[in-house]
């Protein structure tokens, strides 16, 4: 139990961490001002959720481990976060479709874990709700517009939606983990999530004039720690600094 | 994409309280007027600064020319009768 519970909580650390960390290489790209601060700030509030969590899982592992020490000394394969969150950004079009697609279940998925019954995941279920509810609304917007903007960012956006979709089944899996964190109270009956997800992407993605991908095969892995080949570089950056000086103070 | 030079330009206004009126802040840069409402969230309240967004195009504002502002202001200058601190208020109105 106390073994599922942290992994349980690293899950959720970890894809705020990844995402924070994807998001934040827009930070100084973005297509125009106005869009790079939108991303920085989003990038901070998943810094922020992530760092609430690996302070969790830090005391839950005891010892000397702080929060730098979950987020900057563990490997790729102890990291617990879905695939998706770890894939490139590529152009504006599909960072926007990846955080979409994170974002609906994001939301839907916090505002179970508001009634979860291990009081420091409700802490961050109601820090987490009011910023993830923004992002989704936002990422929605964005859809839209560039789903029913011109012919080619109609096509760009399709092409993201359709070739980030198979990285979408992990979400919604549930594995010995989540069945225990269920049964227990704890964790989010990921079936319901996916119900309220359907119907929300099905929404947007009718305003936007896009098709929905079809659901044939889904990739898996991530939340067990089996990760695309992508986190490898994504840790590397973020944990290169920590590890040269890992006695190193601001 | 839209690029920067064809996303208008939208002035911003934000009450900071209720029971206050909006005061403008600044300008952005938006394609439409719901992301204009989004990015001054983004770009001007982030340390709690209001209660209340307008976003007007830029265009839609009509300004006074510099070069009339003599006609336009210039003659109230020599009317400090117009200020209300030339009448006695009585005692039983309060404070107003």
């Amino acid at each position: 139990m106390k073994e599922q519970l942290l992994e349980y909580t690293l899950r959720l650390g970890d894809n705020a961490l990844i995402l924070g960390q994807r998001l934040g290489e827009w930070c100084g790209h973005g297509p125009i001002l106005e869009q790079d601060i939108a991303l920085s700030n989003m990038a901070l509030d998943q810094l922020g959720q992530a760092r609430m969590l690996m302070q969790y899982a830090a005391e839950q592992k005891g010892g000397d481990y702080t929060e730098d020490k979950m987020a900057f000394f563990r490997d790729v394969t102890e990291y617990h976060n879905c695939l998706l969150v770890e894939l490139e950004n590529g152009d504006w079009g599909r960072t926007m479709a990846r955080q979409f697609l994170f974002d609906t279940y994001n939301y839907y998925f916090y505002t179970a874990l508001l009634s979860s019954a291990d009081e420091r995941l409700k802490e961050v279920a109601h820090k987490a709700i009011k910023e993830v509810a923004y992002h989704a609304q936002w990422s929605a917007e964005w859809i839209i517009r560039l789903g029913d903007g011109t012919e080619e960012s109609h096509r760009r956006i399709q092409e993201s939606m359709d070739d980030l979709w198979e990285w979408t089944g992990e979400l919604f899996t549930m594995d010995d983990v989540d069945k225990l964190m269920i049964e227990a109270g704890i964790g989010v009956d990921l079936s319901r999530v996916k119900e309220q997800w359907d119907q929300k992407v099905d929404q947007i993605l009718e305003l936007a004039t896009l098709k929905r991908p079809s659901d044939d095969w889904f990739q898996s892995g991530g939340k067990q720690g089996e990760h695309s080949e992508y986190l490898g570089f994504v840790l590397a950056e973020m944990q290169h600094l920590p590890r040269m000086h890992p006695e190193a103070e601001w | 994409m839209s690029t920067k030079d064809n996303w208008k330009i939208w002035e911003i206004f934000i009450r900071s309280r209720n029971g206050l009126s909006h005061k403008h802040v600044g300008s952005l840069h938006a394609p439409d007027a719901e992301m204009a409402i989004k990015n001054a969230r983004d770009v001007y309240t982030r340390r709690s600064e209001g209660v209340s967004i307008w976003a007007v195009e830029s265009e839609a504002i009509t300004a006074s020319a510099p070069d009339e502002s003599e006609p336009l202001f210039t003659p109230a200058d020599d009317k400090v009768y117009r200020h209300p601190t030339f009448y006695e208020i009585p005692d039983e109105v309060g404070h107003m």
